[in-house]
């Protein structure tokens, strides 16, 4: 078994959320924000499709590379900046250990 | 006014195979959806993606599901509303519900079924403060009727397949088109891309790429919109713009019906997944109870155990023994289901 990361997310009030998340389970940083209820909807599934689980990378070295179906799906999003990404194309990796992500607000 | 046994919201996966559990049962159906096509998120999002968690299919396209489930509840000859959104529900002093949509069409029936997934898809909106004063005064989300448009210069926003299809008809049929995309990658097929960049080519078509359109301005009808690219702010004269930015799920005039709602969800009692409005249920991605998961195969699981609850509403006096599909067969209605006007 792989040792768990450190993953810090920034919630839409600005507080801020430390979680220790395993990297061997498949997941997701969309699915991860669910599962400690934090408010990301995640309303497609995680097919890139919806932009709810929009995130700004905050720590650059974790920025990783947008796939096509992301930078699609944010060339018609809101709130979309230069360090946006969906949380749901995010895996969680060991190489994330140390990322810091802030929610992006909720689409109108 | 539509009148059926079963009204059921969202015509989606779950609400076609209610059609088939409720047809066992003899009991009709007749489904609104505010998409034009049945198959609700499976044929508007995902056609092309196959599905694997479907029991007995390893592996089937979401618009191949929606196309048996449409076979699997032809028998049963359901009603379809396609193209409005149930806008309201009212409750009769019998106990007997009329659901209005958004363009007035009245159902009428003992049982209402809400399946209604992840709510009516809208056209996504662009965040320009002024927007709601010039729609229909210029600005239109969805392009409809498009003959009256032919040969008008406009202006169309969005990268994908509609923005691109439209600005290619329009410039084809005489438009001069603004086409304004936020980048400069399109999500159109490539097809469409050649030939909107052969356009521009042309002479017929103007690409705004790493665009925006920031502003919009007219008295009472638009005027002119602002384009702003990374270069520059332009200013472009025209009575018509297209945002073609796709559309989003919301959850919409059913967040008011006096349901209880719980994170966007309506909340059931998983005996019979009727909601706290007895004889209203809520079946598949729109309900919630403890230990939901949102599966498709899930919600076939809630419509059949819904229309046992909605055959003992609509047939209060009768006995129902569940007869297995191997020995009885799939007995469908030969008549379509009757047209009637109620008067009341």
């Amino acid at each position: 078994m792989s040792a768990d990361i450190s993953i810090t997310v920034v919630d839409r009030e600005g507080t801020e959320h430390e979680f220790s998340v395993p990297t061997d389970m498949d997941l997701n940083l969309m699915e991860v924000c669910k599962g400690f209820e934090l408010p990301v909807e995640g309303i497609c599934g995680g097919m890139a499709m919806c932009a709810s689980c929009q995130v700004y990378v905050v720590t650059d070295e974790h920025f990783g590379e947008r796939n096509d179906d992301e930078e699609a799906m944010l060339d018609e999003a809101y709130f979309v900046e230069e360090n946006s990404r969906l949380g749901c194309q995010i895996p969680i990796t060991p190489e994330l250990d140390g990322i810091k992500v802030v929610l992006a607000p909720e689409a109108p | 006014m539509i009148k059926t046994d079963i009204i059921i919201i969202g015509a989606g996966p779950v609400g076609l195979f209610a059609i088939f559990e409720a047809g066992l049962m003899k009991l009709r159906c007749h489904l609104i959806d505010a998409i034009p096509q049945p198959g609700g998120q499976l044929a508007e999002i995902y056609p092309k993606k196959p599905i694997y968690d479907i029991p007995g299919y390893p592996s089937v396209l979401a618009g191949e599901l929606v196309d048996k489930l449409m076979e699997q509840a032809a028998p049963f000859k359901p009603g379809f509303t396609l193209g409005e959104r149930a806008d309201s529900i009212q409750k009769q002093e019998d106990g007997t519900f009329i659901v209005t949509t958004s363009k007035g069409t009245q159902h009428h029936a003992p049982v209402v079924m809400i399946a209604g997934g992840l709510g009516s898809f809208e056209p996504r909106k662009p965040l320009i403060s002024n927007i709601a004063d010039f729609e229909d005064k210029g600005v239109r989300y969805i392009v409809k009727d498009p003959d009256q448009f032919e040969g008008k210069d406009m202006v169309i926003s969005g990268g994908g397949d509609s923005a691109l299809d439209w600005a290619i008809y329009f410039a084809e049929k005489g438009s001069f088109v603004h086409l304004v995309h936020r980048s400069d990658r399109f999500r159109a097929h490539k097809d469409s891309v050649a030939r909107a960049y052969e356009l521009a080519a042309n002479g017929k078509m103007q690409l705004h790429t790493f665009g925006e359109v920031i502003e919009l301005e007219g008295n009472d009808e638009l005027e002119s919109v602002v384009i702003h690219t990374k270069e520059e702010k332009t200013t472009v004269k025209t009575d018509l713009w297209f945002p073609l930015f796709g559309l989003s799920p919301k959850l919409g005039p059913i967040g008011d019906w006096g349901l209880e709602i719980e994170k966007n969800a309506i909340v059931v009692d998983t005996f019979d997944y009727q909601t706290n409005l007895p004889g209203v249920f809520a079946i598949g991605d729109v309900n919630t109870y403890p230990g939901k998961l949102k599966l498709i195969l899930c919600g076939f699981h809630e419509a059949t155990l819904a229309v046992q609850t909605a055959y003992k509403i609509i047939n209060p006096d009768k006995k129902f023994t569940l007869k297995y599909t191997t020995v009885q067969g799939v007995q469908g209605f030969e008549q379509e289901q009757p047209k009637q006007t109620v008067t009341s």
